[in-house]
């Protein structure tokens, strides 16, 4: 008999060292994310995951299951703030989705869309965040990060290059590259390093390859991300 | 631009006093930049390639420090103190007249690079505030007069050591002292004792007391203890967290100064319970002035054989203790970002579970306890834990050390078992016609005149030793607004709920004190403290919406009164935003700005 705890009432089954969104995931349970996927140990950055142990608020994605957990996730409560919690995303950056290379692949429109934000409440930030177009085949557009840090991770971990990381600190914290002079040329970094390929958002593009499907056909467009999300592990 | 020959070989220099190792990338930052001013570009390329890391990293961590400069600095480098008890001191004043007598903006470098003019979170001065650091030293006290004088020797460029040494006198301010503080014990007494008593003997008078963490969450010390002790792994670290940043807490800072022995005896029991052979002590930046000292407290213990091998003879009892200095960053203070700051890193905080009791310090089982938690452990030690227990209330062992400052006749340390109230405190400290305590710290909470019957201990009003008085011309909601733009400047970034929620609540604060606010204002600003409360990755973000809650439900006039409309008005003033349109057509008359027809009509 394996052990159980209950996902929005219902059971599902877990093996010692699974974490709850990792379980429920398995069972077929989606739970929104950005900053986790299923190749790296957990962040815990976006907050995205999270849901309600016995009355308190845990990050899904790197709270082991444990035997009898009572998890609430899509409630109105739950899915609440993490609308709230997209639309800090939305005006700490500058997203403007109709202009944008990644809208239709893009997983924070996407999960917008998905939790029905329709429109941003807070105040916008309009921080200046100037892109770095200096590489030959890719290019940073800063405006859209949500520091996820998986192009951190990815350049660090797979790639062994440490192309990415992060500096300053609260909401002027941003992504560096490695290089004195700040750019993105003057780095190793490779058209097919993972660390190009993995960004949710629009911030790492790869040149040349603009717009090659027109918005309107793209992954999210024709079919909702927690659809997505369980097909193909991302 | 630094000279070009400088770097390379002063970094290796410094790199190779540091064994070349990693981990002490902040330690390595910190001596590099007291060498260079500010760490520019070619300096973090030289820090980076003489450990064989990669530039990125060091430039993450370079960032993530306020005392750590990624542009120029001037050669006097200030930063005025800006916790609320310092500015009702008359600190913003200060710093005006200042700035103004040396021609320099706030936060902008002279142009002859001499001086630079800033704030900084509380450094823990507010009993003899205002004050403010000068290259890293804190002066204190500061009046008009006073200013006249450090613009005079700024003006002159006397070096630090030539200023006149009133200036940087640190007072101790002790007021009332019970068990701790009235502590005289030899060097190695209360180590004996433990030692006598065997490791697992000293580890039950320390189960006996009940004693609790006093870093303010109050977890039992003892139990943190077991569990490092039967943690896997060889090589147990015991660590004293002396990044005392709370605003309004300053007792470990005078423990730091007047019992610094017996906090490292403190650390040495720890190590005897556990099994540890290595201790650090992580001294906040702001401290930096006590680091001297402090290390010779280490050499005399050295020589006395109560730190190094064989401690007192006993077989195998190896420990010794290293400093290492935070750079300003209030949130290294939570144990997890303090141990990745000891690692060299970025002061994000962990992932919990697993705790550092079990993975700590590089991965190690590791014990990080408070200063003062530390200190009276050497009270157990000495007099047994069953006395210890016998103090304070059933829940709340032994005494707190209070660090009163605000609107009171005595600011200074108080010490008084658990369980004393509120109103015997104002009333010993000189306190009248107070309307409200913030009792620990800018994430501590706010007392209303109403609840001053309550007490001092875990069950009821639990603090890390921070106690800010305000008296009846105060006005709160300028409190919380400090303690907000606090949390903004302090929070790591990490997480989306803190890292944009502090400021879209330093937005909403501003936006009411402009006098812009209206009612959905107080909405947003009670949505984004749930989000805070609920969705944040560490204390530092839960806590952060404490004081506008508290302010909201117990003063929620002070709010009202600001607001312009109780309907809604945009934080955007659309008028100002046409200036660059006026400018560019060359008017500003009537019919040019937004508005102005209404107030016709009206008119």
């Amino acid at each position: 008999m394996s052990k159980q705890f209950l996902f929005d009432g219902r059971p599902v089954a877990f093996e010692d060292g699974q974490t709850i969104l990792q379980a429920a995931r398995v069972a077929g349970h989606y739970i929104p994310h950005l900053c986790w996927h299923p190749d790296f140990p957990p962040h815990g950055s976006c907050k995205l995951c999270i849901v309600k142990v016995a009355g308190r608020h845990v990050s899904s994605c790197a709270m082991p299951a444990k035997e009898g957990m009572e998890v609430e996730s899509n409630t109105p409560e739950i899915n609440g703030e993490r609308r709230a919690l997209l639309q800090m995303l939305f005006v700490e950056g500058n997203h403007f989705c109709p202009s944008c290379e990644k809208s239709g692949n893009c997983q924070l429109q996407a999960l917008a869309y998905d939790l029905e934000m329709t429109g941003e409440r807070f105040a916008h930030f309009f921080p200046e965040r100037p892109v770095d177009a200096s590489h030959p085949d890719v290019l940073l557009d800063f405006n859209r990060c949500i520091f996820c840090e998986l192009c951190v991770r990815a350049s660090r971990d797979v790639d062994g290059k440490n192309v990415f990381a992060l500096t300053e600190r609260g909401i002027n914290k941003h992504l560096v590259v490695n290089a004195e002079s700040g750019r993105l040329a003057d780095t190793d970094l490779a058209a097919d390093d993972l660390a190009a390929n993995i960004c949710p958002v629009g911030v790492i593009l790869k040149k040349r390859v603009g717009f090659a499907k027109p918005i309107g056909e793209r992954t999210y467009d024709v079919k909702p991300i927690h659809l997505v999300a369980m097909e193909d592990g991302k | 631009m630094i000279p070009e020959d400088v770097p390379a070989a002063l970094v290796r220099r410094i790199v190779g006093r540091h064994g070349g190792d990693a981990t002490r990338l902040l330690q390595i930052l910190i001596d590099v930049q007291d060498e260079t001013g500010w760490l520019a570009p070619g300096v973090i390329t030289a820090v980076a390639s003489a450990l064989s890391i990669p530039r990125s990293r060091v430039e993450g961590v370079a960032g993530f420090y306020q005392f750590l400069h990624k542009q120029p600095v001037g050669r006097f480098h200030l930063l005025f103190a800006d916790n609320i008890t310092e500015r009702m001191q008359g600190s913003v004043e200060l710093m005006a007249s200042l700035c103004s007598k040396l021609w320099v903006e706030p936060g902008r470098l002279s142009e002859d690079g001499l001086v630079s003019v800033g704030t900084t979170s509380c450094i823990g001065m507010g009993d003899q505030g205002p004050s403010l650091l000068v290259n890293g030293q804190p002066l204190t006290r500061l009046s008009h007069q006073r200013i006249n004088q450090v613009a005079e020797l700024i003006r002159r460029e006397v070096p630090l050591p030539g200023w006149p040494a009133e200036l940087f006198r640190v007072d101790d301010n002790i007021h009332r002292r019970d068990a701790l503080l009235s502590l005289d014990m030899a060097p190695g007494a209360a180590l004996r004792a433990a030692v006598a008593l065997g490791r697992d003997g000293w580890m039950e008078q320390m189960r006996a007391s009940n004693l609790r963490g006093r870093g303010g969450a109050g977890f039992t010390t003892a139990v943190k203890w077991m569990a490092c002790r039967d943690a896997p792994g060889a090589e147990k670290v015991v660590v004293c967290n002396a990044d005392e940043g709370e605003p309004g807490t300053f007792k470990d800072r005078v423990l730091l100064t007047r019992m610094a022995d017996m906090l490292f005896e403190g650390m040495t029991l720890a190590a005897w319970a556990v099994g540890a052979r290595r201790g650090f002590l992580y001294l906040r930046g702001e401290y930096r002035y006590l680091l001297a000292p402090l290390l010779e407290a280490i050499d005399l213990r050295r020589a006395e054989n109560l730190l190094g091998r064989g401690i007192l003879g006993a077989p195998g009892f190896d420990f010794d203790i290293e400093i290492h200095l935070g750079a300003g960053a209030y949130v290294c203070g939570e144990e997890t970002a303090l141990l990745e700051s000891l690692e060299g890193k970025r002061g994000t905080p962990r992932i919990r579970p697993p705790f550092p009791v079990s993975h700590g310090y590089l991965g190690r089982p590791t014990v990080v306890n408070n200063v003062e938690t530390l200190a009276k452990t050497c009270l157990i030690a000495l007099h047994g834990g069953e006395a210890f227990a016998a103090t304070g209330t059933a829940q709340s062992a032994g005494t707190k050390l209070l660090s009163i400052s605000g609107d009171c006749a005595q600011p200074g340390i108080y010490e008084y078992p658990f369980g004393v109230p509120i109103e015997r405190v104002l009333e010993d400290c000189g306190a009248s016609d107070i309307q409200a305590v913030q009792v620990g710290g800018a994430s501590g909470i706010t007392l209303a005149s109403y609840e001053f019957h309550r007490r001092i201990a875990f069950e009821d009003v639990p603090t890390a030793g921070a106690f800010m008085v305000f008296d009846s011309s105060r006005d709160l909601f300028d409190v919380a607004r400090n303690f907000v733009d606090f949390f903004a400047h302090e929070s790591c970034g990490f997480c989306t709920p803190c890292r944009v929620g502090t400021a879209l609540l330093k937005k909403a604060m501003k936006k009411l004190a402009e006098g812009r606010g209206a009612k959905t204002d107080l909405a947003d600003i009670e949505w984004i403290d749930r989000l805070l409360k609920n969705a944040s990755h560490c204390g530092l973000g839960s806590a952060a919406p404490n004081p506008v809650v508290d302010t909201l439900l117990k003063f929620r006039p002070a709010y009202e009164r600001r607001l312009q409309s109780l309907d809604f008005e945009p934080a955007f003033d659309l008028d100002a935003a046409l200036a660059a349109a006026r400018r560019a057509s060359g008017r500003d008359d009537p019919a040019a700005h937004i508005g102005a027809e209404e107030a016709d009509q009206k008119g």
